[in-house]
């Protein structure tokens, strides 16, 4: 069963800026898959067409069967439901007064009340193993405690399409790990943005890179890292001391 | 970022007052208000009155004089137009301490100085009891037209991101050496203001769209806060019916 498909997305932001020039991109049920490229590749803007934030350029965006119109407005909301954005800042995410009313924003949205929703919110602070701070005031949290909290505000409304932008930046390296093993516990269709490429390798067995606006390489992340020419191509670059072989066939 | 610390005019504690629902405070407040401007300026008993009146709830809600006496300030320019008013008006004269004043001019400057306070005092005591996002929730209760609920939350969600934003940027300020004791400095801040408005517009344009990827409609969701009940209707109204009987008397 395909959980996203993409087909020659086209995108220019009002400025005139081309940032999608045709990308084509399919997703299995069950899949994670990391999407790598440059600042400017067009990583975020491909994000937010994922569930018609943004639109209006040629080619069509499907999530689960259901096509992305953004005019019709009972499609847009059951869209919002499948397919759940995290921010690159958790800061953008977060706006209500405690943990737990913020984790609640997306649910009650959908119509949640009462038992239901107060399941929800426990339920979404469990995983990211936050429960005990849902009172506490977001921004007093530390940054890897946010981005932890921007994680449960989306689980909750129980994606079928989890999406990430770079989900490891900022964190510190005992975080970066607990929000692997979070995101390796989830069993949802994951596209995880990232410049953290063994990250990518750790959390993703399939690698997209993006650049200029489209797609030019896809395949099994631990082949495409180990690709030297691709990677120095798309100036992507593996942290000092990494390097990998190419897996023998 | 995020909420809270942008909200000095909340005192954050838990009283009789605090826990109505804001719906029933929001009512009460602006019908107080409306019989306080309605009340003859010459009616000083009845201004005392609603002093008594607003003390006795700012105790109920453990609000201080102090804190409301200094968040009052805000009223001090229509205190100087007020004070302006007996010199430059017209009409017959009275001697106060040897001036000559507009008879017309004290009244006028008494009415504004007298109804601008209370006003004042009583709004400054809704803010103290109720969160900004309860009053938005009330709003909405209230039947209050969408539209302006709408601006009412953003106007909120847009103030706390400049409130967060001017502080990193001072902090990103001091860090390279900029001490703000200095005139000439000035255009550092000057120009900081432009960069904060920029800044805050497009992170406020992006938690805009992290809501709309988390469902929002337009609607913020209630939250905790419960609908008034019979009886809270009863205690804000019991205030409103003191404030008309005053009114009516005078
Ligand atoms: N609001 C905007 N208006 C105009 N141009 C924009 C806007 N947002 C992004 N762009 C441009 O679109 C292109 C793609 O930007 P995008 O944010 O999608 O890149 P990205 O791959 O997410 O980069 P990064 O890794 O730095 O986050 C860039 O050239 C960028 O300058
Ligand atoms: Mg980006």
């Amino acid at each position: 069963m395909t959980a996203l498909e993409v087909a020659g997305l086209h995108f220019s932001y009002p400025d005139g800026r081309q940032a999608l020039r045709g990308v084509d991109l399919t997703l299995a049920e069950g899949e994670r898959v990391a999407l790598l490229g440059p600042n400017g590749a067009g990583k975020t803007t491909l994000v937010l067409h994922l569930n018609g934030i943004l639109h209006g350029g040629a080619g069509r965006v499907i999530v689960d069967g259901l096509a992305v119109r953004p005019r019709d407005r009972v499609a847009l909301t059951e869209l919002r439901r499948r397919v759940g954005i995290v921010f690159q800042d958790p800061d953008d995410q977060l706006f209500l007064p405690t943990v737990a009313e913020d984790v609640a924003f997306g649910p009650a949205n959908l119509g949640l009340r009462g038992e239901e929703l107060a399941a929800r919110v426990d339920e979404a602070l469990a995983a990211v193993g936050m429960s005990e701070h849902r009172d506490r005031v977001p921004h007093h949290l530390s940054f890897g405690q946010r981005r932890r909290v921007a994680v449960a505000t989306v689980l909750a409304m129980r994606p079928s399409l989890l999406v990430l932008d770079e989900p490891s930046s900022n964190l510190d390296p005992a975080s970066r790990r607990e929000l692997a093993e979070i995101l390796e516990g989830l069993a949802v269709t994951t596209l995880m943005v990232t410049h953290d490429l063994p990250y990518a390798l750790q959390l993703c067995p399939r690698a997209v890179v993006l650049d200029e606006g489209r797609v030019v390489a896809d395949g099994p992340t631990a082949e495409l890292l180990a690709d030297a020419d691709l990677l120095a191509r798309h100036r992507l670059e593996l942290p000092f001391g990494f390097a990998f072989s190419r897996p023998l066939p | 970022m995020g909420a809270g610390h942008a909200h000095w005019l909340h005192r954050d504690h838990d009283s009789p007052v605090h826990r109505l629902a804001p719906e029933v405070k929001i009512t009460a407040a602006v019908l107080c208000t409306v019989a306080v401007v309605l009340t003859p300026r010459e009616a000083f008993g009845a201004f005392a009155a609603y002093l008594v009146l607003i003390g006795a709830v700012a105790g109920l809600a453990r609000v201080g004089p102090g804190w409301l006496i200094r968040r009052s300030a805000i009223e001090l320019p229509f205190v100087l137009f007020a004070v302006v008013l007996p010199f430059t008006g017209h009409g017959p004269r009275t001697q106060v301490l040897g001036v000559a004043l507009s008879v017309e001019g004290l009244y006028a400057g008494w009415n504004i100085l007298v109804k601008g306070t209370l006003g004042v005092l009583v709004s400054l005591l809704l803010a103290a009891t109720t969160t900004p996002r309860e009053l938005i929730v009330g709003l909405d209760r209230l039947r209050c037209p969408q539209i302006l609920v709408q601006i009412a939350t953003f106007m909120l969600r847009y103030l706390q991101v400049l409130v967060d934003e001017a502080r990193r940027m001072r902090v990103a300020r001091l860090a390279r050496g900029y001490d703000p004791r200095f005139l000439w400095q000035v255009r550092a801040f000057a120009a900081g203001i432009g960069a904060l408005f920029l800044r805050a517009f497009e992170r406020g344009e992006r938690v805009y769209l992290a809501m709309l990827s988390r469902g929002y409609t337009g609607r913020l969701p209630e939250g905790r806060a419960p609908k008034a009940s019979k009886t809270q209707w009863t205690a804000g109204l019991s205030v409103v019916a003191a404030t008309a009987v005053i009114a009516v008397v005078s």
